[in-house]
């Protein structure tokens, strides 16, 4: 068996990242910001999916992250990112760890409809209500590190350094997660559910596990991406900003934690330069480029780094 | 007591449309296990080809009694042709994937089409009125309405009848069931699956686009018009069982009523309440209400 790099592969991304950060241009890091946060929810629900869940919802995790911080910061003046960031990881967890109970005792497309349909619970009620800022949302006030004011470009790269520790150190735990027991009866259950009951393990608990480490990192990804833009509004947790989740998690594949980072990063830039280059035709863009990646690479990208070896070992 | 019956009236014209989309929603579903994101595609086709072709039906100054039957063949054609090109040219390949990957695939098909339809029709809102207005309002004990809802529901009743008569009592219809109750099986015994996805597709997206064709005279026809019915025919397909047409009814019905008992009496949860009732519906009875569980397979 070779070794496991992941651990060190991902410290030496953080430093790379960190440097990078310094030297991009500022629309650059930008890009890279929004493409971590977001990265950070398809990554939860990779780790979701490796155990067979595959939520249509993430929305929900989604918007609660990024609500969560705009009302404390907004209705009771924490502005402190540090703190926004582990209030709405609390919230996050406490929210999936009820919700979890209830979902995690479904499976496959019902799995789907009820997060979907959880999800459009949360956009009914935040579209509707007017303390909430109904349809437009509202803006978040730029954050505060520790007390310094977070201001200007330095505000925006301590955002960015901030973004990039908490992406990196969220697919180190997830990493460590899925090579844990739990995680990796949780690919036991996904490919025969039954036996593992044979074997003794609690299906419930580890899904509810599982589940929960998806909902924290969905919270988290939410309150980044609200402290980068600083707007929010219910469009957060819409069906289509779910469902553009599920299609980086199957397009990165579920082969590495950290692949949907990854994949989330080229989306938004794919994304950004369809929607500068064709602005009346980008959704069309995306959805041809969707089409192509699922039917030429039907394991997602990463799939690609293992190709030359699977090509040597069978020859 | 007038609120009640406003919103039993306004509850059955919800259901009239909703029930025409989901039917084909929960049909595809139930043949061909693909739960179709691009059915919103479908409608927001039929709302468009209907409202142009109603514009140039009333710009040729033709009497307006064959409207109507411009209005249907309008979304039939344009679904059942847009649908057949899906099917041939990207469902096709991918039959045989997961579902969540099929999901995927149409949800990709309908972010296409989002820009397909603003490239052919533009961003500015159409309005064909003109059937809506031509038949005039009618009073009932007190209660005003449209003539078309009346005549939208009677239509969505008999389409419904005779879904049900096709399935249930047609020799193509037994074969359908084959194939809804087990696919294999009826490769098995020499059902040409593959000819029956094509026509199932066919008259499903047709039902989709029909939906909006008829729904196109009571609404503004805007780009987006397909995104919020996808969830909305969801949640009637799940409410009711996908696959089963009586629970397409049912669901359509629930989800009418429950809008517009909201819409009447507490607006502000309008949205929140269609998906809190799929949410419990699914908690309590995941596979719908007429839907039959599937047995754990080992």
């Amino acid at each position: 068996m070779r070794r496991d790099l992941t651990l060190p592969a991902l410290a030496a991304a953080l430093v790379l990242l960190i440097v990078l950060g310094l030297v991009l241009p500022s629309w650059l890091r930008f890009l890279l910001t929004i493409g971590l946060a977001k990265g950070l929810v398809a990554m939860g629900l990779v780790v979701m999916m490796r155990a067979g869940l595959v939520s249509f919802g993430q929305g929900l995790y989604y918007g609660l992250g990024a609500y969560t911080a705009g009302l404390a910061a907004n209705f009771y003046g924490i502005d402190d990112a540090f703190l926004l960031i582990a209030l709405s990881a609390l919230v996050s967890a406490i929210i999936g760890t009820a919700i979890g109970a209830v979902v995690t005792r479904f499976r496959q497309i019902f799995f789907a409809m009820l997060s979907l349909a959880l999800s459009m619970i949360l956009y009914g009620i935040l579209v509707r209500s007017s303390v909430l800022g109904s349809t437009d949302g509202f803006n978040l006030p730029a954050p505060s590190f520790f007390g310094f004011a977070g201001e200007g470009d330095a505000g925006r790269l301590m955002l960015y350094c901030l973004t990039v520790v908490v992406a990196i150190g969220m697919a180190a735990v997830c990493h460590l997660f899925v090579r844990s027991p739990v995680g990796v009866m949780g690919e036991a259950i996904l490919s025969n559910e039954i036996r593992v009951e044979y074997l003794g393990a609690s299906v419930t608990r580890i899904l509810r596990q599982t589940y929960v480490i998806g909902a924290i990192a969905g919270g988290l990804g939410g309150t980044l991406v609200a402290l980068a833009t600083r707007h929010i509004d219910p469009e957060l947790a819409y069906w289509t900003t779910s469902g553009e989740f599920v299609f980086v998690a199957i397009l990165s594949g579920i082969g590495h934690v950290a692949a949907p980072l990854l994949g989330m990063v080229l989306f938004e830039g794919f994304r950004s330069f369809a929607f500068q280059y064709a602005p009346n035709s980008w959704q069309m863009l995306v959805g041809g480029a969707m089409l192509a990646v699922i039917l030429f690479l039907p394991a997602g990208l990463w799939s690609l780094s293992k190709w030359k070896r699977r090509a040597g070992g069978q020859a | 007591m007038q609120n009640l019956v406003a919103i039993l009236v306004d509850g059955t014209i919800y259901f009239s449309w909703l029930f025409i989309v989901s039917l084909g929603l929960t049909l595809i579903y139930g043949v061909m296990k693909i739960l179709n994101i691009a059915h919103g595609s479908f409608y927001a086709f039929g709302a468009y080809t209907a409202a142009s072709a109603i514009g140039a039906y009333f710009a040729a100054d033709l009497p307006g009694a064959g409207s109507y039957l411009v209005l249907l063949a309008a979304g039939i054609a344009v679904g059942a042709g847009v649908g057949f090109l899906v099917e041939r040219g990207i469902l096709r390949p991918m039959y045989g994937r997961d579902e969540i990957v099929m999901i995927l695939v149409t949800y990709a098909a309908f972010l296409i089409f989002e820009d397909v339809i603003k490239l052919i029709w533009g961003v500015d809102p159409y309005l064909p009125y003109q059937p809506y207005s031509l038949l005039g309002r009618a009073d009932i004990s007190g209660i005003s309405f449209a003539v078309y809802d009346l005549a939208l529901l009677l239509f969505a009743l008999c389409l419904g009848a005779l879904a049900w008569w096709t399935l249930e009592r047609t020799r193509q219809g037994k074969l359908l069931r084959v194939v809804i109750h087990d696919r294999e099986i009826a490769l098995a015994m020499g059902i040409d699956v593959t000819r029956m996805f094509t026509l199932t597709f066919v008259i499903g997206a047709a039902l989709g686009a029909l939906g909006g064709a008829l729904a196109s005279p009571g609404i503004s026809v805007v780009p987006g018009v397909g995104v919020d019915v996808i969830v909305l025919a969801f949640a009637v397909s799940v409410i009711g069982g996908l696959g089963s047409i009586a629970g397409a009814a049912v669901g359509a019905l629930i989800v009418g009523v429950a809008r517009a008992a909201a819409v009447h009496l507490m607006p502000e949860v309008e949205l929140f309440v269609i998906y809190a009732v799929m949410a419990i519906v699914l908690t309590f009875r995941p596979e719908g209400l007429f839907g039959r569980a599937a047995p754990r397979k080992i």
